[in-house]
């Protein structure tokens, strides 16, 4: 466990490092720490939020310190939420080594490319000098892995996508990106799953909903699912959305 | 039927301590951006803390009280009327029903919080009465209040009714009624034009060259007009990266973060934030001091003062304890 690291987001967080490159392995360890996590939460934890290469554990420092007061007089000899907390985290980082977490599901999503669903579609072809055909070809060619859900409610972050159209972020986000839109970030991609401002280079928009607030999880997609981008039609994309509604 | 908008302000939701527990299905907290007034403001009807008030934006409403009510106003001030006499704020108001309650614009802060005994009445979305306006759930349907609404109160707990009657005999004639205890006034945060907040390093703070590093403490930030509940986007000397084209893989954030997108501007992450970003972290507001930036709106300009973790937590059980003391108190009046 010497490979991890952890460090405070505020006074109410803690940051836990299990590696500093998107990869299987530290995806491996941040869901196996995640699963423990739902079923032996700290005390005094409020949530906590898995990310590519990292999970933030949310708690309050009142209920860590159960009932103790911090008095910066006598602060020095007891230890302070944070520094409580950090020793919980390392005690469950040992213990969760064995537990095996559920495998996830493969879900297909239907993308209409380009066009004004994709308006950045260009830009990523011209960054890479292929064609936007050759870009959308790329794009739905392959089998992702769901590595988190996060900036929006349901709002995957996929990873493995090809280095042939990775392209980096807009430098200044657009303030306002439609719902459904499918989006590159270096080599991440994703969905937009309501509208919101966001950096991503927008390629084209799915018909389906990926937050679905009546439904347990909210979330179509979990971190550990697969998921596979079919290209459509503009009548398909259309009767989609008339399915939906 | 409680309260009716008669006109609404300009940004008025109904929002409680947020809608926690869901973020890792990317669902965002929302709740309110000044948690401090907001609990005062329910400890002095007699609420525990965190049932739902009503948080106005800048400019507030014209209410319409169509039975008594007992109310308290917190956070900035909107210059609050009943029927053209002036309502006093940080303390606990019964109003006699037909009475005409107006607020305008701010003098002093961006946010006012009105508690009502028992907490006004909205289904719990996902364990919240939060509104998350952008995905329209939560609060009173999902959505900012808009002429013609009709706002209800759960029922009101034994020392909401019992202060309720004491006010109301007293009233006797009068369009209102408040006791002569409230809040005293060193206890609520003084809410400035130019505040001094006080962060702690960002978890990429390293990122940033030493000139930047510099300037964010040194310069004033200015808030920008396309500022909101998500994020207040800032205008001063521009952050720059020691390496302009390193990319962040990203991670959690959470309320009070400051973020630098490449073009350098500076945007902290408030109540609406998104549960995970991409861009680097120069600093983190401690929570202490949130209530300041929440009570700030665009023109504002923020210097930000760097204190170490620990403060940070100190000062976060100094500002409990100082609630704390003064549920204590408001709750030795309602015996």
């Amino acid at each position: 466990m010497s490979d991890i690291y952890m460090e405070p987001l505020g006074e109410q967080a803690i940051i836990i490092r299990f590696g500093t490159v998107i990869d299987q392995n530290t995806h491996e360890k941040v869901r196996k720490f995640a699963a423990w996590m739902d079923r032996f939460p700290i005390p005094g934890m409020v949530e906590y939020i898995p990310a590519y290469t990292t999970v933030t554990v949310f708690y309050d420092p009142l209920a860590v310190m159960d009932g103790k007061r911090l008095d910066p007089h006598t602060q020095d000899q007891m230890l302070s939420p944070y520094e409580r907390v950090k020793r919980m985290l390392h005690e469950a980082l040992e213990q969760s080594s064995d537990i095996r977490p559920a495998a996830g599901n493969i879900v297909e999503i239907p993308v209409l490319y380009g066009g004004e669903m994709g308006p950045d579609l260009a830009e990523v072809a011209a960054y890479h000098q292929i064609s936007e055909e050759e870009v959308i070809r790329i794009h739905s060619q392959g089998e992702y892995q769901v590595f988190m859900i996060g900036f929006a409610p349901g709002f995957p972050y996929i990873g493995g996508m090809s280095e042939k159209i990775a392209t980096p972020r807009k430098k200044s986000p657009r303030l306002r990106i439609p719902s459904g839109s499918v989006g590159i970030a270096g080599t991440q991609t994703g969905i937009y799953p309501l509208e919101t401002p966001g950096g991503w280079q927008i390629i084209g928009r799915s018909p389906v909903s990926l937050f679905r607030p009546n439904h347990n999880p909210p979330s179509l997609l979990q971190a550990g699912d697969y998921v596979r981008f079919i290209p459509i039609s503009r009548e398909a994309y259309e009767a989609y959305k008339e399915e939906e509604s | 039927m409680m309260l009716k908008v008669i006109r609404p302000g300009l940004l008025t939701s109904m929002q409680d301590g947020g809608r926690t527990g869901f973020q890792k299905h990317g669902v965002i907290v929302s709740g309110v951006m000044d948690p401090f007034a907001h609990r005062i403001a329910n400890l002095l009807v007699g609420n525990e803390g965190n049932e739902a008030t009503l948080e106005l934006s800048l400019m507030g409403d014209a209410w319409e009280a169509t039975e008594h009510v007992l109310l308290a106003i917190c956070g900035a001030d909107m210059n609050p009327m009943a029927d053209g006499v002036p309502l006093p704020m940080w303390k606990p108001v019964w109003i006699r029903a037909g009475t005409m309650i107006k607020f305008s614009g701010c003098r002093r802060g961006a946010r006012a919080y009105v508690a009502i005994a028992g907490g006004f009445q909205v289904p719990l979305v996902m364990n919240s009465r939060s509104t998350y306006l952008r995905a329209g759930i939560g609060g009173y349907q999902g959505r900012a209040l808009q002429k013609g609404d009709e706002l209800k109160a759960e029922a009101p707990s034994e020392r909401s009714q019992k202060l309720f009657d004491y006010l109301e005999k007293h009233a006797e004639g009068r369009t209102f009624y408040a006791p002569d205890w409230g809040i005293a006034a060193e206890l609520f945060p003084r809410y400035d034009a130019s505040p001094v907040i006080r962060v702690i390093r960002g978890n990429q703070y390293d990122w940033f060259t030493e000139k930047s590093r510099q300037d964010f403490f040194q310069k004033g930030f200015r808030v920008n007009t396309q500022s909101d509940r998500m994020g207040y986007r800032l205008d001063g000397p521009v952050l720059e990266r020691i390496e302009s084209d390193r990319e962040l893989i990203s991670e959690a954030v959470t309320f009070g973060t400051v973020q630098v997108p490449a073009e350098g501007n500076p945007i902290v992450l408030l109540a609406d934030r998104q549960t995970t970003g991409g861009y680097p972290k120069i600093a983190q507001i401690v929570s202490a001091d949130l209530p300041l930036i929440a009570q700030t709106k665009p023109g504002d300009t923020l210097y930000f003062r760097e204190i170490a973790h620990q403060e940070a937590e100190r000062l976060l059980f100094e500002r409990e304890q100082l609630i704390q003391q003064a549920k204590l108190g408001i709750q030795l009046k309602y015996m």
